[in-house]
């Protein structure tokens, strides 16, 4: 029970973020209007998914240090469900574009979603993904644990151009973009209303702790199906 | 004395959401961007905020399970 704190702490957030979530005053926006409250779950979904390929990325530098094949199920992991959160992120982002920025001058959820930010995260998700082919086309372990790890910081560093600098280089309906005065869309002083910070930051922390107890039960798996490897 | 007490609490709950629902419908007169003030009024958002809740218990009751599991396994080896 002592070491399981946070994982009662991930429960006790997640509920005040539905209650407080849902029930909290917001900002009365127009064009946005209630759907404002996405913030809590979608916006919450990248700086999860951010969080955890960071873990990963550190994992496999681990890796090629000390080539201990344990730093490499730690690795693989995180970046699973990094990548999970990316796609739930992406997923959620579609359904709060669709009726946001769809107008009814003849736009179509089609044409909207052919945005530098849209585009740049299906980037990052999908090299994400190349990296869960690369690993499963070897068959010997060693050899895939290297190179994976070193793809890995690949893929890490190519989250840096796809959906950090170009988005905010090029016009974007999402915030963030040059000229709607929001250089982060997420953690701008000035942008964010202090009635959606007192949610927003602690669902971070909530949802964050979530998919590490996620990736942690997968790690433990991995660890007791290939005990005798360690 | 005590029923006193508790009518003046009621009547007092009973003016403040009277006073709620006032502000309220006065929002929704000018030109201020739409909300769902009708949920929230009509307390249909509590249905909403239940379901969630449900759906999160039940997940983390899941994560439990699986966490069990995998302990029991840890345990045997």
């Amino acid at each position: 029970m002592r070491k399981n704190w946070w994982k009662i702490l991930s429960f006790v957030i997640l509920v005040y973020t539905i209650i407080g979530g849902f029930l909290m005053e917001v900002p009365r926006l127009h064009i946005l209007n209630e759907t404002i409250r996405n913030l809590y779950f979608h916006v919450c979904m990248w700086f999860s998914m951010m969080i955890l390929f960071i873990t990963s990325f550190v994992y496999s530098i681990k890796y090629l240090n000390t080539t201990k094949y344990i730093h490499d199920i730690y690795a693989k992991n995180f970046a699973a469900i990094g990548t999970l959160f990316g796609v739930l992120g992406y997923a959620t982002g579609a359904i709060w574009a669709n009726y946001t920025w769809v107008t009814d001058q003849s736009q179509s959820l089609g044409s909207i979603l052919k945005e530098p930010k849209l585009i740049g995260a299906a980037i990052a998700i999908l090299i994400y993904g190349a990296y869960f082919v690369l690993r499963g086309s070897f068959t010997d372990m060693d050899k895939r644990a290297r190179v994976s790890a070193v793809y890995n910081i690949f893929a890490f560093a190519m989250l840096f151009p796809s959906i950090w600098i170009i988005p905010r280089m090029v016009g974007s309906l999402h915030p963030g973009a040059p000229g709607s005065d929001s250089g982060n869309p997420a953690l701008n002083f000035k942008d964010v209303d202090s009635n959606l910070r007192i949610v927003f930051y602690p669902a971070i922390i909530g949802w964050t702790l979530l998919g590490v107890w996620i990736a942690s039960l997968k790690i433990r798996i991995a660890l007791i199906r290939d005990k005798e490897l360690l | 004395m005590k029923n006193k007490k508790i009518l003046n609490l009621v009547s007092k709950l009973l003016l403040m959401f009277l006073i709620t629902g006032l502000t309220l419908t006065g929002f929704a007169q000018d030109n201020a961007p739409e909300m769902a003030d009708t949920m929230r009024s009509n307390g249909k958002i509590y249905v909403v905020v239940a379901v969630c809740l449900t759906l999160l218990i039940g997940l983390f009751l899941y994560m439990i399970r699986v966490e069990r599991m995998v302990r029991k396994l840890e345990k045997e080896k």
